[in-house]
């Protein structure tokens, strides 16, 4: 199940134009990123930004893209299996159980056997065990989105690309699920993309952070800096350091900081 | 006494040969006033019985004005009369076969109909070229009236069961045909991504996602198509049979018994009404398992 070390994402010059009847829209130009395995990283970045499109590229739900996506060195496929994608909303299918749902995320083939006590497994981590019989529409939002999260985690993938996970969730729900995050990755070592508009979540959570904003050159959003947390997992988000970055990275994102924020 | 007592007395007094007195229906209707039926119809059993209440009065009015001689008996025999004409029939021993052949076809035409109408719903709605090279053709046969096909079936199969059963086929195809092709276009495409994100495809991401979003299409086309299925019946029968209570309409309209007549309306609405509800059984236990 641990990926460390065996996989990593490489976009060479990536772009993706979206358009019809010859008017273009260049929404991502010019990415340039390696990703090691067993990597966390957020993609932040202001709405309209194009953090889903390249998730959505990275995992080859779109594959309209130009340049080169590689995973563990080979071009990356139209859904591409070595991928699990946990999507914005939690996407459950409404006349299956939790159960079903999560079971559509295992590999095609799976052995009946194998795959009623892998998702039993995975019910248990994501501490939906109790939900298993239910439909979407009897589980709270939390829930459907740790169901999301069991299901992406079902195909046991190589990349985890999550597409602001938490974002519709209540703020105690979303600290919640942030530490399931990290005990899910503690676990499995599976590089993770995860896209947020949350500074703090990505402070808290990633290895690195990819910024997203408009090219200074060309139409389009590209990457305008890379930032390093410095403190290893877990973090304080009152730590100094992170307090410096988070100012940072709202600068970035074309927010001034506050006069009181700067000690 | 309450009000469902009352009717379900009322029911039980209804039958053609023994018309309710006048007085009791006037006191059902008085009980039923605004201020209790509001918590009185959610009960169960009430609103069934409840729909009962206007077929008894039209029956009654029947009566009356049958009774009142107002019309003639050829243009409007009285209940007892179209009774009697069932009992004959029954005694005679055609009654049933006339409904029972006129069941056999609306249920084989409408499961071939039905079948078909989900096999090509299921390609046309799925397939980009299955759908740019048939949904014209099939828009423009949609659009022949069905009488226009009685003269050719008639000709191809001859005046028996098989022109008969594809007549009610063609307008059971339809509505499932359409409501499933319909249905597929508006599936959650979300969730059909999230299908195929997953590595679901074809069949399997159709068996998975895509057909049981459309279960609650399928069964409204179904209902239509039941519907229509005993529309042809009764076209079919009227044109050429030997057999079926469109004959019956047709045979007691040429011999004058507008009692018979009247009796195969009945039944024709009855045995409608039977298959429709319990369709809707099954359609309310499909959407509870499938939405």
């Amino acid at each position: 199940m641990t990926h460390a070390n065996t996989s990593a994402v490489v976009c060479r010059n990536v772009g993706r134009a979206f358009g019809t009847n010859g008017t273009s829209r260049q929404i991502l130009t010019n990415i340039d990123l390696e990703i090691a395995a067993g990597e966390i990283i957020s993609i932040i970045g202001a709405s309209g930004s194009g953090k889903s499109t390249l998730l959505r590229a990275l995992g080859g739900l779109d594959v309209g893209f130009t340049g080169e996506v590689l995973i563990d060195g080979t071009a990356v496929a139209a859904y591409d299996p070595r991928c699990a994608i946990g999507f914005q909303e939690p996407r459950l299918l409404p006349w299956a159980t939790v159960t079903d749902n999560v079971a559509i995320g295992l590999p095609e083939g799976t052995p009946k056997s194998t795959a009623t006590a892998r998702v039993a497994e995975l019910l248990d981590l994501v501490g939906l065990a109790e939900a298993a019989d239910h439909r979407p529409r009897e589980i709270s939002g939390g829930m459907a989105q740790r169901a999301s999260l069991a299901r992406a985690m079902a195909r046991d993938p190589e990349i985890l690309l999550l597409d602001e996970p938490f974002g519709a969730l209540d703020a105690l729900t979303r600290i919640k699920m942030q530490q399931l995050l990290l005990d899910v990755h503690a676990q499995t070592g599976t590089t993770t993309v995860m896209v947020t508009h949350d500074v703090d979540e990505a402070l808290l959570l990633s290895d690195r952070i990819v910024l997203l904003d408009a090219s200074p050159h060309t139409e389009g959003a590209t990457i305008a800096n890379i930032f390093t947390p410095p403190a290893p997992r877990p973090r304080a988000s009152h730590d100094p350091a992170l307090v410096v970055l988070r100012e940072a990275l709202l600068a970035g994102l074309g927010v001034e900081p506050l006069a009181s924020s700067k000690g | 006494m309450t009000t469902l007592e009352q009717t379900e007395r009322l029911l039980e007094t209804t039958s053609p040969a023994t018309p309710p007195d006048t007085d009791g229906t006037g006191t059902a209707l008085n009980t039923t006033n605004p201020a209790d039926t509001t918590r009185f119809i959610d009960r169960k059993g009430v609103k069934p019985a409840v729909g009962f209440l206007v077929p008894v009065v039209l029956l009654v009015a029947w009566w009356v004005v049958a009774a009142a001689e107002v019309f003639t008996a050829v243009q409007l025999p009285p209940p007892v009369a179209v009774f009697e004409a069932a009992v004959g029939l029954i005694q005679r021993g055609d009654l049933w076969s006339h409904i029972g052949i006129s069941v056999q076809r609306v249920l084989l035409g409408f499961g071939i109909g039905a079948v078909l109408g989900m096999i090509f719903g299921a390609i046309l709605g799925l397939s980009r070229w299955a759908d740019a090279l048939l949904t014209p053709l099939l828009g423009a046969l949609r659009a022949v009236p069905s009488l226009a096909w009685v003269p050719l079936l008639i000709l191809w199969m001859q005046i028996g069961e098989d022109s008969k059963v594809t007549l009610i086929a063609i307008g059971a195809f339809f509505p499932v045909f359409t409501t499933l092709y319909a249905g597929l276009q508006h599936v959650d495409p979300h969730l059909v991504e999230a299908g195929r994100a997953f590595g679901y495809k074809g069949f399997r991401l159709f068996k998975t996602v895509q057909l049981p979003a459309v279960v609650p299409s399928i069964f409204s086309g179904l209902r239509l198509a039941l519907a229509q299925a005993w529309l042809f019946l009764v076209a079919a029968e009227l044109i050429a049979s030997s057999m079926g209570l469109g004959f019956l309409l047709t045979d007691s309209q040429n011999n004058g018994r507008t009692d018979r007549l009247i009796l195969a309306i009945i039944l024709l609405a009855v045995l409608g009404k039977i298959t429709d509800t319990l369709l809707g059984l099954a359609e309310k236990r499909a959407i509870a398992r499938w939405t």
